[in-house]
């Protein structure tokens, strides 16, 4: 029984983002036309032949730059929405298999988290932990599960009262074996769909963050971009190719992601 | 032998309504025992009582023995190893009873690989055999395909098949009948005679089916156990009238069938007195007190007409 498959046309457009961004940030170095660290005396240079989108104060190449925020933006973006879903997925399955007190106790903790605002609990977490890449996808992971946690719970409820569910109870089967071969395979499709949802709100907060000067230093993102076009007062001299571009490629990735989050749970 | 003590099941702690009430019956070893009753008489839910597969939100009084051995009182290890190894659930083979994203054969096999240590291959491969015992067709391509494209009779009996596969000795089937035609009832009916030495507790509203699988019946009505004898005693000469209005309503038997005697069981059960009254035919003012469970020769039967105990069948 073969059936043509309809093409989901926001998920394909949403794929061609995403993967035109993962081909830049693995080409980066062959791509890029100079090293994004190397200063030199042409500064605050408009965009020419030479330098597509100009330099910035210290004279490094803007375009540069971007091409390698993406590597880092993307990397942590991927990173923190891993591990943000694989906790959420975890504590779904601890409090929706286990129920009575556990379900109890990991339901008030998922509420605890959603009432603390997150961009200022993540804020916070980073200048505690030091700022740079691993304490931003530490304090990602730690905020942002709450969301895919609930979905997830509620979808596991559902499948635990399914007779096949119940039938594996019925045959003695441990309690792993059922998660991780019954209930996990039929969730697949909500869970990559929220983990997508997670890395376009997980690199819209490292935006955030580095924007705020909590980014890595010497890597930078768009964020950081952004950081020092405010900063270096490229934003209120006006210069549009300095600021504009990495704007443009946030909300493009993020979009990318919410795209094939979105309507790759919608299709069902 | 399998033991149920004063099983009750409630789904809310705050109402009076109970799923099952304070049924006690006993599964001897190689007896066969179907409980029959109408649609929300607590049936399901007491064979589901029996390896605890509730809800969470159950709650439950009583409680069910194994050879003398609580099973409701088991840890986790032993119940595990008891469900599908000692004894077996067979759901009804309605749509969600299998996983959709695995293949037959391996679902199937799947009691063979968490009891007897089988490997994936050997247990498709016996799985093919369980599914040939039943006559599907063309085995090997069924156990390599997925639940969807199965239709209910299939599943149904594929379900029965991974029910005997670790080789349990007690079976608890939910309807096993339902949704097959009268040839693949026949087959259910010839399998379920060749488990000889197995213990089966079968629910069914097959009353025919009932009556070649099984050397009891158990009745119940309205989460109560109304009669219990065997099939032959039950069939032929029913005691409650419930079981004869039922018995009746069968079509070889002129479906006879009171339209007034549909109104729904009664929710209020607190102090109603005989549950079936508002739509029993022998009913008198004594029904307004619960009756108790009274033995008339080896059989019980919750009626009042039976407290004479020289009372003849109706």
């Amino acid at each position: 029984m073969k059936r043509k498959k309809k093409i989901n046309v926001p998920v394909l457009i949403g794929s061609i983002i995403i993967g035109c961004f993962v081909l830049v940030a693995v080409f980066a170095p062959w791509i890029a036309p100079y090293d994004p660290t190397l200063t030199s005396v042409t500064t605050y240079a408009k965009p020419s032949a030479e330098h597509w989108l100009g330099t910035n104060d210290v004279g490094q190449d803007i375009f540069s730059e971007l091409i390698y925020g993406t590597r880092i933006s993307m990397l942590i973006g991927v990173f923190a929405a891993a591990i943000v879903t694989i906790i959420g997925t975890l504590f779904a399955l601890l409090s929706a298999w286990y129920g009575g007190i556990v379900d109890k106790a990991v339901t008030a903790l998922t509420n605890l988290a959603m009432a603390v605002p997150g961009l200022a609990l993540t804020t916070l977490l980073v200048c505690y932990l030091s700022p740079g890449k691993i304490s931003i996808i530490v304090a990602i992971s730690i905020t942002a599960w709450t969301g895919t946690a609930r979905v997830l719970r509620s979808r596991i409820l559902a499948l635990t009262e399914e007779p096949f569910v119940k039938i594996e109870k019925a045959i003695g089967q441990r309690d792993l074996v059922i998660m991780g071969k019954h209930l996990v395979p039929n969730l697949k499709d909500i869970i990559l769909s929220r983990g997508a949802m997670a890395v376009s709100s997980a690199m819209m907060t490292e935006a955030s963050l580095s924007f705020l000067g909590l980014g890595e230093f010497g890597e930078k993102s768009w964020g950081a971009i952004l950081h020092y076009a405010f900063f270096r007062n490229g934003v209120i001299r006006g210069f549009t190719w300095w600021y504009l571009p990495p704007i443009l490629c946030t909300s493009l990735a993020v979009l990318g992601f919410m795209l094939v989050g979105y309507y790759g749970q919608q299709s069902r | 032998m399998l033991e149920m003590k004063n099983v009750s099941v409630k789904f809310s702690a705050d109402s009076d309504v109970q799923a099952v009430e304070d049924v006690s019956l006993v599964l001897p070893a190689g007896g066969r025992i179907a409980l029959v009753g109408e649609t929300g008489s607590g049936k399901s839910v007491l064979l589901l009582a029996v390896l605890r597969l509730l809800p969470e939100a159950a709650q439950t009084k009583g409680d069910v023995l194994l050879d003398g051995v609580s099973i409701w009182k088991m840890k986790r290890r032993e119940l595990n190893r008891l469900r599908g190894g000692v004894i077996s659930y067979v759901p009804q083979g309605g749509g969600g009873s299998m996983n959709p994203l695995m293949k037959v054969g391996f679902q199937v096999g799947e009691p063979l690989m968490e009891h007897k240590g089988f490997r994936k291959k050997d247990a498709v491969a016996k799985s093919v055999d369980l599914l040939r015992y039943f006559h599907l067709g063309s085995e090997e391509t069924l156990a390599q395909a997925y639940p969807h494209t199965f239709s209910g009779g299939m599943r149904q009996r594929a379900m029965i098949a991974m029910g005997i596969a670790a080789g349990a000795r007690i079976l608890l089937a939910d309807e096993p009948s339902k949704g097959l035609d009268e040839k693949r009832v026949a087959l259910v009916v010839d399998a379920f005679n060749r488990l000889e030495e197995k213990s089966i507790l079968c629910v069914t509203h097959d009353l025919m089916f009932a009556s070649k699988i099984s050397d009891h019946i158990c009745v119940l009505y309205a989460a109560q156990q109304v009669e219990f004898g065997t099939t032959e005693q039950i069939l032929v000469s029913p005691l409650h009238p419930y079981t004869l209005d039922m018995i009746d309503a069968i079509p070889e038997n002129g479906m006879k069938v009171d339209q007034a005697g549909f109104a729904p069981p009664h929710t209020g059960y607190k102090n109603y007195g005989c549950r079936y009254r508002h739509r029993c035919r022998y009913c008198t003012t004594q029904c307004e007190k619960m009756p108790p469970i009274f033995d008339v020769g080896d059989r019980k039967v919750r009626c009042w007409l039976y407290a004479d105990p020289n009372r003849k069948a109706l």
